[in-house]
């Protein structure tokens, strides 16, 4: 391979042909600051158009400054990142971008976590000395994301993860000029483009022009209301993230003062959606099994592979792009709704209360959940399953709200029936997970054998598409994996051209799965954390003494005293879904119509 | 499910035109130039089915289509008017021909009236400064407009419509 030899601030390097100066730099500890930039290696996510220009940089020899992000090294080069010049041109283009951005730091939800604020900090901003024009754009408030284009600085980072990794195509620069602004098409809201709630957008926007839709007062209000019974469920993903924000090494677990806290808020209960997500896959393996058995018995209409549903951003991604193809979706609902409809009925029995008189907060590392949570067909009589679902950046805000001390806080277990779980559900956080979780089941129903080692490590990593074969006694059933909804895209397109060779399939929409949601702690870019987080999981699956969802005492109780089996029918009532075709077609108008 | 409509002719000359450009999305300003060209301007429901052929997001096509200035969204009156406001016009007084038209047709530059019969959009120079200020309608010149003058010159249109 080609090297360079170069020198950056007086120090000498050699690097690879084709480094940028912003690599090399930082490939020897020296930061220099960016804001459009953003490289995700494992993700193959890269936004580089070059375009703030806050990364120049003097070259000697060079008329004008140079932008480190788009610069490839040369031979004999000698780079300085920091002279009075450098920083004097820094200062100027902040202030600029400042010129229009509202100055609404102490009252906006990312502070403290914004980029642009950061930098400007670095820089010593103490004034904006170009008064000008300033954007006015409605603000839009989506089911599950909030954009306020009046903070977009426009570095394009959500429009490249929305067409390049989540081949969504929601957003895009429209316009030109003074006038441009990443929008939708057609500058439609959220709720009417092709948006699909995944959230992944806000989760690398620098500024707060994209950002979560917050329920924060709501749950504030349903704890406050002394006529109601409070349920906190929370996810997987949720306990290996939350302690980053109170000074936690990125991925602890931090399930037990969770637990404290949300019953220091003033949750009556707190309960886990990993029983929900072992009650899921009790459903979803024995629709796979059920599915699967007629087709090997030569039902040539039974949908397979079964694609996993437990994912709000993949349905709806399916609904959207893929309407033909929904009869694939497994009808089981998701751990969330489970949950929700579980509460409000056996639960709710339990008490000896009406299902109103219950108030579902879910917390969620995830934006689309909020979506999810308010789809009509998921209420009875109006009355919501979950009624509230907050992310978990939100639950962070409550407890610093409450002045919750949480490093200080005691650990504790969740409440029973609701709130027991298996290594299974654990798991359901990451990529792979569910289908791991599903086979260790449905391999035991199948074969009447108990699993061998019950790692199957074949299902994960950190891949984007994988796929692995499970040997079930003698039948082997092929399963494919993505994480992000560009590589969920390849495998759906397969199941489209009927050359799918899977018999089922686990989408999750995030990149990582759920740790890397829409609604966990921001990652700024670094891949570390998304990795810890996952293999916190893994870890906390190896501890439970439990690890197969049909082994939980609380799920065979359930199914014993109320539900029946699974897949029976007050399974089917309560547990399971349909689906809708929400694809934007042009149909033929009447041709008599007088425009021809 | 969301259904927009288009006729039948329409989406089988639109099908053409991908076609002609092989449906290659590379090809998405030549054929939104193509499209403008046959159907005079580009509404939702044709950046929809160029999309679909392209099989490129509509989002894409819409941010072509609010790019260049030459799209347009909106359909072009039966009488098209143009207001040079190149340098000579300008210092003539072709701002205020400009706004008497605006409160005449109701409409600002970039719309059409509602009856369909004008456009009102603005051009730079049009290389009659002799005659300026100069205001077009369809093929037609009109030279030393005034504010004045504007509502003589629209009766006439009107006169031949009835």
């Amino acid at each position: 391979m080609k090297t360079i030899k170069l020198v950056i601030n007086r120090k000498e390097l050699e690097v690879p042909a084709g480094t940028t100066i912003l690599e090399a730099a930082k490939s020897i500890g020296i930061r220099i600051p960016t804001l459009c930039h953003m490289k995700l290696e494992d993700l193959h996510y890269e936004n580089n158009p070059g375009s703030c220009r806050i990364c120049v940089v003097e070259v000697e020899g060079r008329r004008n400054l140079a932008p480190a992000c788009k610069t490839e090294c040369a031979e004999g080069l000698v780079v300085k990142t920091y002279t009075p010049r450098v920083m004097n041109a820094r200062r100027v283009i902040m202030e600029l971008i400042l010129s229009n951005h509202p100055f609404e730091c102490l009252t906006c939800s990312k502070n403290g976590y914004c980029e642009l604020q950061a930098i400007a900090h670095d820089l010593g901003v103490r004034e904006v000395r170009y008064p000008g024009e300033q954007s006015v754009f409605p603000i839009d408030r989506g089911p599950s994301v909030v954009r306020n284009r009046n903070k977009c600085i426009m570095c394009r980072r959500c429009e490249t993860m929305c067409n390049s990794i989540q081949t969504v195509g929601a957003l895009t620069a429209v316009n030109r000029g003074f006038r441009a602004a990443v929008s939708t098409a057609f500058e439609k809201d959220m709720k009417g483009s092709t948006c699909s709630y995944c959230g992944q957008c806000v989760s690398i926007c620098p500024v707060n022009a994209l950002s979560g839709r917050s329920n924060q007062q709501e749950v504030l209000d349903a704890l406050d209301n002394p006529d109601k019974i409070t349920i906190a469920q929370t996810a997987p993903a949720v306990r290996v993230a939350l302690g980053r924000d109170f000074g936690f090494e990125p991925g602890a677990p931090v399930t037990g003062k969770m637990v404290s806290a949300l019953r220091s808020l003033g949750f009556d209960y707190v309960f886990d959606t990993d029983f929900a997500a072992d009650l899921t896959i009790m459903e979803e393996g024995t629709e796979l099994l059920q599915r699967l058995t007629r087709y090997l018995h030569g039902e040539k209409k039974e949908k397979i592979p079964l694609m996993t549903s437990c994912c709000p951003g993949w349905v709806s991604f399916v609904e959207q792009h893929y309407p033909e193809l929904t009869g694939n979706l497994s009808t089981a609902k998701s751990p969330q709704q489970m949950f929700g409809a579980i509460a409000k009925s056996y639960f709710a029995r339990m008490l000896g209360v009406e299902r109103e008189k219950i108030v579902v907060v879910s917390i969620m590392p995830c934006l689309a959940k909020k979506y999810e949570a308010g789809r009509p067909e998921f209420s009875v009589n109006g009355n919501p399953d979950v009624d509230i679902s907050i992310y978990t950046r939100e639950l962070t805000r409550l407890i610093r709200y409450a002045n919750i001390n949480f490093e200080e806080l005691p650990d504790s277990d969740f409440d029973r029936p609701l709130g027991e779980s298996t290594g299974a559900a654990v798991i359901f956080g990451t990529t792979g997970g569910v289908i791991e979780a599903a086979c260790r089941t449905a391999y035991e129903l199948y074969t009447k054998k108990p699993l061998g080692p019950v790692d199957i490590e074949a299902l994960r990593g950190m891949e984007g598409i994988r796929s692995a074969t499970i040997d079930f006694d003698g039948l082997p059933v092929r399963i494919g994996i993505a994480h992000g909804l560009g590589n969920a895209r390849k495998l759906i397109e397969e199941v489209k051209n009927g050359t799918s060779p899977y018999h089922a399939i686990e989408i999750m929409a995030c990149p990582g799965g759920c740790i890397g949601g829409g609604g966990q702690p921001f990652h700024h870019g670094n891949m570390e954390t998304l990795r810890r987080r996952a293999s916190s999981l893994y870890r906390a699956d190896k501890e439970k003494s439990i690890r197969k969802s049909h082994e939980n005492p609380y799920i065979i109780r359930l199914y014993k005293d109320y539900l029946g089996e699974p897949c029976g029918p007050l399974s089917h009532q309560l547990l399971h879904t349909h689906y809708f075709d929400r694809k934007k077609t042009v149909g033929i108008s009447d041709e008599t119509n007088k425009e021809d | 499910m969301e259904t927009l409509c288009l006729s039948r002719s329409k989406i089988t000359k639109l099908h053409a035109i991908c076609e002609e450009y092989k449906n290659d999305p590379g090809e998405l300003i030549n054929v939104l130039h193509a499209a403008q060209g046959a159907l005079g301007y580009l509404p939702v429901e044709v950046q929809e089915v160029i999309a679909s052929r392209l099989h490129i997001p509509v989002s894409k096509v819409y941010g072509v289509v609010t790019f260049y200035s030459f799209f347009t969204m909106t359909p072009n009156g039966k009488y098209p008017i143009s207001v040079c406001l190149g340098t000579a016009c300008y210092v003539r007084g072709a701002e205020k021909v400009l706004e008497e038209l605006e409160r005449q047709l109701e409409i600002k530059v970039g719309e059409t009236t509602q009856d369909g019969l004008f456009s009102l959009d603005c051009i730079r120079c049009v290389g009659a400064c002799g005659l300026a200020p100069v205001v077009s309608i369809g093929g037609k010149v009109y030279g030393r407009v005034t504010p004045e003058k504007v509502k003589k010159i629209l009766s006439d249109y009107y006169f031949q419509e009835k």
